[in-house]
């Protein structure tokens, strides 16, 4: 059995995606911009997905456009939304902790001339409100905020930026990076204020290949990869619709949010109620974060041999995110914390489809190899 | 249109009576190397080999092949003509067109082996020159720094070919025996590897992994580089060592500041024994003087002492750089700066004794039972085979 706690890298396709996706690639493989029937289901097809996923969101479903993953969408918003406003201003705000998805982007343009702002989070790993109210000027054209770290699970106070935005005065769009939140909190433009919310279908159990991007209004940003004009110009290129079906079947699988954080909660207070016994562990993810992710270091052994061990064990942890595999974590470092835990640590990461059997193997595993190779 | 490649030896031609076996061994080598480019006839002449390819042979690639099989000093691609001066001028300027259309400056330079042929040597370039001039008037004769010298051997056929291409140089590998390479993933140890097939050496390669401090990524890594590697050595076996008992025995019985020059110790030690076994006659390793503080040369000193036998470092007197450029060229480097933790970083102690001296060795190695220890990694060896296409299960 491999018991497999590196969700927040990717998850297990469910079902009811598997099924979805099979069906669309077998019996509805048209292209959705056809005239004929294959087609004409194909756009059905789609347009089911795309309720879907808007309602995981909570967003209308118009509003809401396909890419092809995460990273797609946040490079679509953040390079749309300057180009489209870099005559009303040059400041950018953002966060030291985004993903690389994000932070590429932001230096790239930084490069171009932008005055961009990194903002540093505190010990618990978020970033305070009152940091972006300095930050945000009258000439701020984009903020851009991840709702929930990937890397130790700080739920950022995306709610709160829309406010100091108002209160600045400034023509910035709100820009929340909602990868690793949507399916775990309530990421919908209501909660979060936000005018665009960018999501990817693997990270909730659709297949890889899709992402996509809530957009409050017509008109935010200009859309970078031209082509087609599918998805109303914003992204275009023909839609994989096994990808989308499986993202709106796995959207519809996520939607009971309390109840699956209510069973991510428990399965990670049993891990953390054995693990925190251990000497040589310490837990760098706060107690405000979000059940799902865990940040921990085990003093003595550094993450890749830590992740080796356990790995040897049938249990899959990341060190640090998957994305950056090899380099020291910037979230750790920016959160200020000891060279030696953040060379020594590791994330677990829960999904609700994760069993008990799975939480035993990863206990036992993990205290093994604390007792093993941490140090005495 | 005819093609063949002709071959000049290297080295070996300046060798005595061991000629023949060498290039006995480099035809074998040869013909090892072009098993996938099709059937190749092999001629052999005086320091040349003529190969004449079958139908359906692929010349383009076995010219590729052939650029990293050492012990070739330079081959040239050539058409066939028969030996008559009018089908030799018809043919010259359509095989070479496209290289002399991109040339400012040629010359003809003509070798009349067979002395039959009823133009000499300088007849025959005035004439040939001539008509190329004619055929391309872009064209200037420049006798002394020509951008293209264009040859005309008179043979058993006539063959005509521009710029001869520099081969790999060197022995041909197996010429001089085999060695054990040690592979640590980094950047020196691959091309010390390929420096010592350059001369004659058929490689082992023996690699140390730790699990789990070491992960498997760092194992497939030196797959990677071998594969690399045995594009110009042909075939290599590695011999996958498990270490990590030694590693934490020495972390749990060492003074921290010994822990490095005792670990390069058992390396050798067991890297000698493999090589015993294998019929390896010397120890390969990438070490530089100064690189780092087991590379000084104290610490080389006290490695050497437990090897068994001679060993070669063949980067010890070059800069990162140049060993850089090497990698670069072998095709090793982006592979080497991979981020994984290899043997070689996971129990780095933070201030390794730079200067340490023999006479300390048997107090820092104390409480070590050195021959269960290394018996033990030789007994758990894993074998591969690898080769320029990837690796095999033994």
């Amino acid at each position: 059995m491999t018991a497999y706690f590196d969700n927040s890298a990717t998850t297990k396709p469910c079902d009811e995606a598997l099924a979805a996706a099979r069906f669309a690639a077998e019996e509805c493989w048209g292209n959705p911009s056809s005239l004929h029937s294959r087609g004409i289901e194909a756009a059905a097809l789609l347009k089911k997905a795309r309720r879907q996923v808007a309602a995981l969101i909570g967003c209308p479903d118009d509003r809401f456009f396909f890419t092809s993953s995460g990273t797609t969408a946040n490079n679509t918003a953040i390079f749309g939304v300057c180009e489209r406003l870099k005559k009303r201003g040059r400041r950018i705000v953002t966060t030291a902790i985004e993903h690389p998805s994000v932070l590429e982007p932001m230096k790239r343009l930084q490069a171009q001339g932008f005055d961009v702002v990194f903002l540093s989070p505190g010990k618990d790993g978020a970033v305070s409100v009152e940091a972006f109210r300095e930050a945000i000027t009258p000439d701020t054209i984009l903020v851009s905020c991840m709702a929930v770290n990937n890397e130790v699970g700080s739920v950022m106070p995306v709610a709160a930026v829309r406010d100091a935005i108002r209160d600045a005065g400034a023509p910035a769009v709100l820009h929340a990076d909602c990868v690793q939140a949507l399916g775990k909190i309530d990421v919908s433009p209501r909660a979060l204020g936000a005018d665009i919310i960018t999501v990817s279908g693997h990270k909730i159990h659709a297949l890889k290949g899709v992402g996509g991007l809530y957009l409050a209004s017509d008109n935010l940003l200009h859309p970078y990869v031209l082509g087609g004009g599918q998805e109303k110009g914003v992204y275009s290129g023909t839609e994989p619709t096994p990808a989308i079906a499986s993202f709106g079947a796995a959207a519809e699988a996520a939607r009971d949010l309390s109840g699956n954080a209510a069973k991510v909660a428990a399965m990670k207070a049993r891990f953390l109620d054995a693990v925190r016994e251990l000497p040589c562990v310490r837990v760098n993810s706060a107690d405000s974060a979000l059940p799902y992710i865990v940040n921990l270091s085990v003093l003595g052994l550094p993450s890749q041999p830590l992740v080796n061990a356990l790995s040897e064990r049938g249990v899959c942890v990341s060190a640090g995110s998957a994305c950056k595999a090899g380099r020291r974590s910037h979230v750790l470092t920016a959160m200020d914390l000891p060279p030696a835990i953040i060379d020594s640590a590791v994330r677990v990461s829960f999904s609700r489809l994760n069993t008990g059997a799975e939480v035993d193997a990863l206990i036992a595993a993990f205290c093994e190899v604390a007792a093993k190779y941490g140090k005495k | 249109m005819k093609e063949i490649i002709l071959l000049k030896d290297g080295e070996l031609a300046l060798k005595g009576l061991n000629r023949n076996s060498f290039e006995d061994i480099l035809l074998k080598n040869i013909k090892y190397r072009l098993r996938a480019c099709g059937k190749f006839r092999m001629v052999r002449g005086q320091s040349t080999v003529t190969l004449i390819p079958d139908e359906g042979a692929d010349v383009t690639a076995a010219c590729d092949e052939l650029s990293r099989v050492f012990g070739i000093a330079a081959y040239s691609r050539c058409a066939v003509a028969p030996k008559d001066l009018g089908a030799i001028l018809e043919l010259a300027p359509v095989y070479l067109a496209e290289t002399l259309r991109r040339a400012k400056t040629f010359k003809v330079e003509a070798k009349r082996s067979d002395k039959r042929f009823p133009y000499t040597s300088p007849q025959i370039s005035a004439e040939v020159g001539g008509k190329l001039l004619q055929s391309f008037p872009h064209l200037r004769v420049d006798v002394h720094d020509p951008d293209v010298t264009v040859t005309v051997e008179i043979r058993e056929d006539a063959y005509i070919h521009g710029n001869q291409c520099k081969g790999a140089g060197g022995m041909p590998v197996g010429s001089s025996g085999k060695a054990m390479l040690l592979i640590s993933g980094g950047i020196d140890s691959p091309v010390a590897g390929y420096m010592m097939a350059k001369r004659g050496l058929e490689l082992h390669a023996v690699h140390f992994a730790s699990p789990p401090y070491t992960s498997l990524l760092a194992e497939e890594k030196v797959h990677d580089l071998l594969t690399k590697v045995a594009r110009y050595s042909g075939r290599i076996r590695l011999h996958t060592v498990p270490f990590t008992e030694i590693q934490e025995a020495i972390r749990d019985t060492c003074p921290e500041d010994y822990a490095t020059v005792v670990m390069r110790r058992f390396m050798m030690r067991v890297a000698s024994r493999l090589a015993a076994q294998n019929d390896c006659h010397a120890l390969i390793t990438g070490e530089s003087v100064a690189q780092v503080a087991s590379q000084t040369m104290w610490a080389i000193g006290c490695t050497d002492a437990v090897a068994e036998l001679p060993v070669f470092r063949p980067c010890v007197g070059l800069d990162k750089e140049e060993i850089i450029t090497v990698a670069r060229k072998i095709e090793t480097f982006d592979i080497s700066v991979r981020p994984f933790e290899d043997c070689c970083t996971v129990f780095t102690p933070k201030h390794p004794r730079t200067r340490p001296h023999l006479d300390e060795m048997p107090a820092a190695e104390n409480g070590l039972d050195i021959d269960a220890l290394c018996e033990r990694a030789v007994a758990g060896v894993k074998l591969l085979t690898i080769s320029a296409g990837g690796v095999n299960d033994d």
